[in-house]
């Protein structure tokens, strides 16, 4: 039971992470890449005639099958596996954000900040809802995320893939050092 | 019942993410301010366990369980890899989470991130509204 709930070293977890790839296109010639299913539930369950959502979800459902599992899975070891101690983040980040003011360093996330009252305040505000929004509307435009681009593009020699993933990171760079810092400030 | 292997992987896959701690927040700002390799390390092996797998399925011409024939997409550049790639990467280092790690938070029970979620679909959304208009 030591091994599932202790978090695992990057170099258990980043191969089995790679091996999605394969194990998708073996099971059914599906390409791994999670954000897509945000497209299949806006088709799904949105009433639009726009082109963008006028496609064939169903066809696609094995992807909305697939994140169903993601969730499942987060729930089992988030229960049952849980990891009792804090995230093992370095000394430097520990401080770093402490003198943004972030408190409590339990969870996997800062429970201060991710919660349904921090909604209702201007800082929860903007990294729930406007880095939702972000996160969606970035990854479609970009045609794909961390798992399609970064992982599956890039394993399969796509440069575009190379190029979304540059900007991911230069976009979250510029965001972590100058703009996070004002927000948690508000 | 076909499509029960892939809730079988999403349930891995879901697992891996949570003992990873590639979900937390706290990881994704150390990432981005270069204070420890977890997170390079993570992204450098899945990146080469991929590579590995596409090369061996391409040489060896693996076919899929039903014996057909695997296809890779081609990827086509468009200016939105860089204009929505800078945008959601914003989105990645506010929520610290991309969509996989979405998913597996809310299924952990941290009942904020259902809010993140809708929001990405309301983003989403907006895109295909808009998307005629956007520079691709």
């Amino acid at each position: 039971m030591n091994l599932l709930t202790q978090p695992w070293p990057w170099y258990v977890s980043g191969p089995l992470i790679g091996l999605m790839v394969p194990l998708l296109l073996i099971a059914g010639n599906k390409a791994f890449g999670i954000s897509s299913s945000l497209r299949h539930i806006c088709a799904a369950c949105i009433p639009t005639k726009r082109n963008f959502f006028n496609y064939s979800w169903k066809d696609e459902s094995w992807n909305l099958v697939f994140v169903s599992g993601i969730a499942l899975g987060g729930l089992v070891a988030g229960f049952f596996f849980q990891n009792p101690n804090p995230v093992r983040i370095s000394e430097a980040t520990v401080r770093d954000l402490s003198l943004m003011g972030i408190k409590n360093f339990n969870g996997l996330v800062p429970e201060e900040l991710f919660n349904l009252h921090a909604l209702f305040t201007l800082k929860g505000f903007i990294l729930l809802v406007v880095g939702g929004f972000l996160v969606g509307f970035g990854t479609r435009y970009a045609n794909g995320c961390t798992s399609g681009h970064s992982i599956t593009g890039i394993s399969n020699l796509q440069l575009p893939s190379l190029i979304a993933t540059c900007c991911f990171f230069a976009g979250g760079l510029l965001t972590s050092w100058f703009v996070l810092p004002c927000i948690l400030k508000l | 019942m076909e499509k029960v292997k892939f809730l079988f992987l999403g349930f891995v896959f879901g697992i891996i993410l949570i003992k990873a701690e590639v979900v937390s927040w706290f990881r994704i700002q150390e990432m981005f301010h270069f204070q420890a390799f977890h997170m390079y390390g993570v992204m450098g092996s899945a990146i080469a366990v991929g590579m590995l797998g596409i090369w061996l399925i391409k040489r060896n011409g693996v076919k899929t369980i039903s014996g057909d024939p695997i296809l890779l997409e081609e990827k086509k550049f468009s200016k939105g890899n860089v204009i929505g790639g800078l945008l959601f990467g914003m989105g990645w280092a506010l929520t610290g989470a991309c969509p996989g790690p979405l998913y597996a938070l809310v299924g952990s029970g941290i009942v904020a991130i259902g809010v993140v979620i809708l929001s990405a679909v309301l983003g989403v959304f907006v895109y295909g509204v808009i998307r005629d208009r956007l520079p691709h």
